[in-house]
């Protein structure tokens, strides 16, 4: 099935009881159960929920995976997966992997005796140098955030299998509509649904797809005793999101071409970083790997005063974390999503205060452009 | 089996999902629905016409009114709108003269122009109902009762059996009372209407009107209508008002509760000239309220004896908050003047008694001290 075709009807693509064209939202805590000996399918929603259940069969159909589960929030997702782990475990973990996982792995999970060493994923060398005999999996994210760097996916499954690790990536900026990994043998995918799969910057969600069943199983038990779950009203409005997934990447990809071939032109701009570049250092890997090189793009000014100008004059987009709306976000890392980081450390990984991320929304291409033109001139 | 309207109301939609068990009814976010097979249909086809979600409201509402079938809509006025489809050209209705505001603006800005014409009456004053009941061309008899925002008091069983004898629908507005305090249907009316914004929702987060009809053959022409105009209750704001309706009781008891402290408190004070409650023992329409019904509700409204200070006192309130609408779990106040009833003229007004002096309070839940505690800084 094309895959258009598949973002409509994976999963449950209607409601089997009334035949209604979207899953009822299940706003329910319990089920009324018909037999005391034997409990029906579902309980209590937090174990299981008909609205949830949907969203996951649709997520795991559409990753390619036996198994979808989801979560409150993408870090939820991300810290039920990293809950597979025991105390003395290790892990690699590719260094630009998104702060937030950053963050759970170097305290929550540190203080749990969780290992981690953080390898640039983008040298497959460096990341098999890495590998002990208490490693227990690989955690990469391609690209990653802020500077789009890319990983060599098939690289990375050799090496987890080579050394019977978990594979393990976080697809949010790509989604499955241009890249799959599971396809690819990695085991695990998480995705933090907030960004293109609900795509409309009106919910907090998470989701984990697991390659095989077994492992599913598992995440499923963690998924119920920790009870990060998705509510039914939000589980409903990512698939909403969903059916229109394939439409918004495609307009926002374009976007994001214009503006990336737009910005290299300009005299303000020192380096703009988008896979879809063809002088992009991980163009060629990323494009033997996605479909698409996705909507989100960096480009670092040549003075922090001009990145400053920008971001406090342009109108349109939104001046925001988070990415992957229908309307344009752009990002200051240093202030925002890399606040955290060391100064030293930030300015060592290319993340400099001249730095801007933009994630391109549906707005006309010319008015983001003609927006960015006027912020950019602004005073001078 | 016969329950109470608590039980009912407790359990709305709570055993409907047989086939996942849920307990709250789900929300059926849909427009479509497909079908089995050419010429078969799972009851739903489009959700205009039926919509699950909708239906449970609309049969539990059925249910606590003893009423044949019940009707959700978008609002009290597309509910209103829909019954006044029922007549056509020619056609006169005994309507009371202090209803609504909004009401009063459909029968005259809309339904007037089309031919029908509204006939105001005291509905509190059963003689000259009855004697406008037999005015040529009457059709019907619209009652809102307790009045908005003076709390007048209908003797609905007496309208309606005149009514029936004159061959004419019965309609009331039971928005104030709620079926918890006024079942119209077990007293003979035909149609009852609600805003089920105010009591029935109850938080002030839904826009939503009800219709209970007391026959088939109303609800046919009622549910034509419904489908036909299309002013139907989203499944969103279906579930929310069920939602509402399972504390209903506990609420409207509570609303009440506090509402006869501070009618009694209002009473007395220096500054208030006037109290509309109908639980106070002086009110005329109490002897009916307590025959008839069973409680008196949580709307008060009162003239304050200095008009001029009533923009201070509207903007110094702190758990009050001033604002239309009422029946909700927040206590509000209301000066019907210039908000509620500006469609109606000064002059009506004044006649009516709407004066510049009145206000309206619509009592919520909050601690009865502390209401009248914020009254009396304002006062």
């Amino acid at each position: 099935m094309n895959y258009a075709t598949r973002l409509i009807h994976s999963g449950k693509d209607r409601d089997p009881y009334t035949g209604a064209s979207s899953i009822p939202i299940y706003q329910a805590s319990t089920f009324h159960q018909a037999d005391p000996e034997h409990l029906g399918h579902y309980d209590y929603a937090r174990s299981g929920n008909p609205t949830r259940e949907a969203l996951e069969q649709a997520i795991a159909s559409l990753e390619g995976g036996a198994r979808g589960l989801a979560f409150a929030s993408g870090m939820a997702a991300t810290s039920s997966v990293l809950m597979l782990f025991s105390p003395g475990d290790h892990l690699v973990v590719g260094q630009d992997i998104y702060g937030g996982t950053y963050r759970a792995l170097t305290t929550l999970f540190r203080q749990w005796k969780l290992e981690v060493t953080f390898v640039d994923s983008t040298d497959p060398a460096s990341v098999r140098k890495a590998i002990i005999p208490a490693t227990r999996a690989l955690f990469v994210e391609s690209p990653a955030n802020p500077l789009l760097s890319i990983t060599d996916l098939r690289a990375m499954v050799a090496i987890a299998r080579e050394f019977k690790l978990l594979a393990i990536t976080d697809n949010t900026f790509m989604t499955p509509y241009y890249q799959r990994p599971i396809e690819l043998d990695f085991d695990i995918v998480v995705h933090s649904a907030t960004k293109f799969l609900g795509g409309h910057s009106d919910l907090i969600a998470g989701l984990a797809v697991t390659r095989d069943a077994e492992l599913g199983h598992r995440l499923k038990v963690i998924q119920n005793t920790f009870g990060a779950i998705l509510g039914p009203q939000d589980s409903w409005l990512v698939m909403r999101g969903i059916k229109t997934l394939g439409v918004r990447m495609e307009a926002q990809q374009r976007t994001a071409g214009i503006l990336a071939n737009w910005l290299l032109t300009r005299p303000e701009v020192k380096r703009v970083y988008y896979p879809g570049l063809a002088q992009h250092p991980g163009h060629d890997v990323h494009k033997a790997q996605a479909s698409g090189a996705g909507a989100v793009l960096s480009f670092e000014l040549h003075e922090m005063a001009m990145a400053l100008k920008l971001l406090k004059h342009v109108k349109l987009p939104l001046m925001a974390v988070s990415l992957g709306g229908v309307e344009s976000i752009l990002s200051y890392p240093a202030t925002m999503s890399h606040a955290a980081m060391p100064k030293a450390e930030r300015l060592a990984r290319g993340i400099s205060d001249s730095l801007v991320r933009l994630s391109p929304g549906l707005e006309a291409p010319e008015d983001l452009i003609a927006d960015m033109e006027r912020a950019l001139g602004s005073g001078q | 089996m016969t329950q109470a309207i608590a039980t009912i109301l407790a359990q709305a939609g709570n055993r409907y999902d047989t086939n996942t068990g849920a307990i709250s009814v789900p929300i059926y976010q849909t427009a479509s629905f497909g079908h089995p097979a050419l010429g078969q249909s799972t009851g739903f086809d489009y959700s205009r016409s039926s919509n699950p979600t909708r239906l449970v409201l609309e049969e539990t509402l059925a249910r606590v009114e003893g009423g044949h079938k019940g009707f959700a809509f978008a609002s009290g006025m597309a509910a209103i709108d829909v019954v006044l489809h029922l007549f056509k050209q020619g056609d006169r209705i005994v309507v009371t003269e202090d209803l609504y505001g909004g009401t009063f603006r459909l029968f005259e800005k809309v339904f007037r122009p089309l031919g029908i014409e509204a006939i105001y009456v005291d509905t509190s004053d059963f003689v000259a109902v009855r004697k406008a009941l037999k005015l040529e061309g009457v059709k019907a008899v619209f009652v809102e009762s307790p009045t908005n925002p003076l709390l007048k008091i209908a003797d609905i069983r007496a309208i309606a059996k005149a009514a029936r004898e004159s061959d004419v629908l019965t309609i009331v507005d039971n928005t104030f009372l709620t079926p918890v305090f006024q079942r119209p249907l077990e007293q003979g009316a035909n149609i009852v209407v609600y805003s089920a914004t105010k009591y029935l929702a109850g938080h002030n987060d839904v826009v939503a009107g009800i219709v209970v009809t007391d026959k088939p053959e109303l609800s046919e022409r009622i549910g034509f209508y419904q489908n036909a105009i299309g002013g139907v209750l989203g499944p969103q704001d279906s579930w929310l008002t069920l939602r509402g309706l399972k504390t209903l009781p506990l609420r409207l008891r509570q609303q009440q509760k506090n509402a006869v402290v501070i009618a009694d408190w209002l009473a007395i004070h220096p500054r208030v000239r006037r109290v509309y409650y109908p639980g106070l023992p002086n009110h005329p329409g109490r002897e009916i309220l307590d025959r008839e019904h069973s409680g008196y509700g949580g709307m008060i409204s009162f003239e304050v004896s200095d008009p001029a200070r009533i923009p201070q006192l509207l903007a110094g309130v702190k758990v009050f908050t001033f604002a239309e609408s009422l029946g909700g779990v927040e206590s509000l106040i209301t000066y019907p003047a210039v908000q509620t009833h500006a469609d109606i003229d000064a002059e009506s007004r004044e006649r009516l008694g709407i004066n510049s002096r009145l206000l309206r309070l619509s009592v919520g839940i909050e601690d009865m001290g502390e209401l009248i505690d914020d009254l009396k800084g304002v006062l």
